[in-house]
C-alpha cells in the first residue's frame, strides 16, 4: 500500500521525466552540490567537528538511480498535532513561553516547490532546556512541552508550525559560548541526494554574530539565509508573532520538463 | 495547463548546520527518552510481507580518535530485494514491493555505540543511463554533534565479490587504513 500510493503521489507533482534513448533511466540528475554555501566538516572554531570530519578524501559518485531517487511519505502516517508544539506533549496546560508560528516554503534550486516532502522541526524549551536525557542545563523542563513536531509541504510547497520561541542556552565549546535562539530543521526533497539538516535562527537575536556554529559557515550571505524574519503579516493578532523561512534544497538538471508544458 | 509559481535557474541551496547533540528529539525521540508521535519511524523496516531476505545491519560510527560514537543519527536507503527503489523516477522493468519504502532511520546506541538495521538484502540496481549494473548496496546518511553536513556513503555486501570487482571507484577504498587518493586531492591534515 505504502508503495504504490507513495508512487503515485510523487507522480502526481508537476514533474514528467524525460528519458534518454534507454528507457530504463532517466536523464534526470541533481547540480553538484556548491559546497562553498555550507559549513566544510571541518571547523576548528566548532570543537567537536575536529573529530568528526572525514581525514580521507570524499567519493565523488555521479548520481545514479541510489541518489535520485528517496523516500517519500504520506500524510496518513503523520497525527494531527505533529505540527502543533503547542499542544502535541501538553499535559495539563500549554507549554510556557511566546507561542509562535514559524511558516514558509520549501524549493529546489531551480525555483520550484517541492510538494509532499517531510519536514521535521525539534528545539528547546521557552527556557533553552531540551527534553532529552543528555541535556542538564539548569533550565526547567516544561512539562507540556515536547518540542519536536513534523509536517508534510502541501501542494504549493508550503509548511507551517506553531511552537513556542526556544531560549537560548550555553553549550560546551569554548567556556563562555552560547546557541542564539534555533529551531533545528531536517528536510527530504525528492531525492536522498537532497536530505538537509540544518537550523533556523531569528531575525534580531544579539547572539547570532557571536555563535560559533554559525561561523562554520564562511559565506556571510548563505549564512544570513538561516535567519527567519520577522513576519507581521502572517502574526496573529493578540495571539502570537510569526517567522516566515524558506528552505532551498538542491536544484536538478533542466533535462527534466513539465510535462503539461509539452508541445504548448 | 499546470504552471509552477515560478522558474528560477539558480537558487542557491540553503547551507547545512549541524544537527547537534540532541537530534534525537526530533528524529527518533523515543531513544531521547519520550513518547510523543503516534507513528514513529524505526530502524526495522523488513515488516511481515516484505519480499526478500532478511539482514541485521550493525556496527559502530568511530570518530577520528577511534572512539565508538553514542550519538549519531544513522538513515539508509536501498532499493528492494528485485533491485528497484520505491520512487518514480525508477522505472526498471523489475516489480514493486508495495511494503517496502526502503528507508530506515536509527541511532548509535547511548551506552554501546552500537546502531542496528533491520531490513532485507537488496538487489542490484541498474547503473546510470541504465547500463554498468551497480552491486548490490545500501545507501548510508548519517548526522550528529560536530558533523557540519551531512556525511553520505554506501554500504556494500561481503558475499559479492564478483559484483564489487566491478563497482567503478570503489577500488580506491578498499584497503583498509590507507586508502588511495582517487582524485590526487591533498588530504587535510
Amino acid at each position: 500500500m505504502l508503495g504504490s500510493r507513495s508512487s503515485e503521489r510523487l507522480s502526481e507533482r508537476l514533474i514528467e521525466f524525460k528519458w534518454g534513448n534507454d528507457s530504463m533511466t532517466p536523464e534526470f540528475e541533481f547540480h553538484q552540490r556548491n559546497r562553498d554555501l555550507h559549513p566544510p566538516a571541518y571547523t576548528p572554531i566548532y570543537k567537536t567537528s575536529v573529530l568528526r570530519s572525514p581525514r580521507i578524501p570524499l567519493w565523488s559518485l555521479q548520481n545514479s538511480l541510489s541518489e535520485v531517487t528517496g523516500p517519500a511519505f504520506e500524510r496518513d502516517e503523520l497525527g494531527p498535532l505533529d505540527n502543533d508544539l503547542v499542544r502535541n506533549y501538553a499535559k495539563n496546560g500549554e507549554p510556557i513561553g511566546e507561542q509562535t508560528i514559524v511558516h514558509g516554503y520549501v524549493f529546489d534550486g531551480n525555483g520550484r516547490t517541492i510538494s509532499n516532502t517531510l519536514v521535521e522541526v525539534w528545539q528547546a524549551n521557552a527556557g533553552g532546556r531540551y527534553r532529552h536525557r543528555n541535556d542538564t542545563y539548569i533550565a526547567p523542563i516544561d512539562p507540556n512541552f515536547g518540542g519536536c513536531g513534523r509536517m508534510l509541504t502541501d501542494e504549493n510547497g508550503y509548511y507551517f508550525f506553531r511552537t513556542v520561541k526556544p531560549g537560548a542556552y550555553p553549550f560546551r565549546n569554548r567556556v563562555n559560548s552560547w546557541r542564539p535562539a534555533h529551531i533545528h530543521f531536517s528536510v527530504f526533497g525528492t531525492g536522498f541526494a537532497q536530505r538537509l539538516i540544518t537550523q533556523m535562527y531569528f531575525e534580531g537575536d544579539p547572539l547570532i554574530p557571536h555563535d560559533s556554529i554559525i561561523a562554520t559557515i564562511p559565506d556571510k550571505s548563505a549564512a544570513d539565509r538561516l535567519t527567519a524574519k520577522l513576519d507581521l503579516t502572517a502574526s496573529r493578532p493578540l495571539e502570537c508573532l510569526a517567522y516566515r523561512f524558506d528552505i532551498v534544497l538542491r536544484g536538478s538538471r533542466q533535462t527534466l520538463f513539465e510535462n503539461k508544458l509539452q508541445g504548448a | 495547463m499546470r504552471v509552477t509559481p515560478f522558474v528560477i535557474s539558480d537558487l542557491p541551496e540553503t547551507p547545512s548546520q549541524t544537527a547537534g547533540p540532541y537530534v534525537h528529539i526530533g528524529l527518533i525521540p523515543k531513544q531521547a527518552g519520550f513518547e510523543i508521535f503516534e507513528n514513529n519511524f524505526s530502524g526495522d523496516i523488513a515488516g511481515p510481507g516484505v519480499a526478500g531476505n532478511r539482514i541485521i545491519i550493525e556496527g559502530h560510527i568511530f570518530d577520528g580518535a577511534g572512539h565508538a560514537t553514542r550519538d549519531v543519527l544513522i538513515e539508509t536507503w536501498q532499493a528492494n530485494a528485485a533491485g528497484r527503489y520505491n520512487h518514480p523516477v525508477d522505472r526498471q522493468d523489475k516489480p514493486l514491493d508495495q511494503r517496502f519504502r526502503g528507508w530506515a532511520r536509527t541511532g548509535t546506541d547511548f551506552v554501546t555505540g552500537i546502531y542496528t538495521i533491520r531490513t532485507i538484502k537488496p538487489g542490484p540496481v541498474a547503473g546510470r543511463k541504465g547500463r554498468n549494473t551497480m552491486a548490490p548496496h545500501i545507501n548510508f546518511w548519517l548526522a550528529s554533534r560536530g558533523i557540519n553536513i551531512g556525511l553520505a556513503t554506501r554500504m556494500y555486501f561481503g558475499d559479492e565479490d564478483a559484483a564489487n570487482a566491478k563497482e567503478s571507484g570503489l577500488e580506491h577504498y578498499r584497503t583498509p587504513g590507507a586508502p588511495q587518493n582517487p582524485d590526487r586531492r591533498q588530504v587535510r591534515a
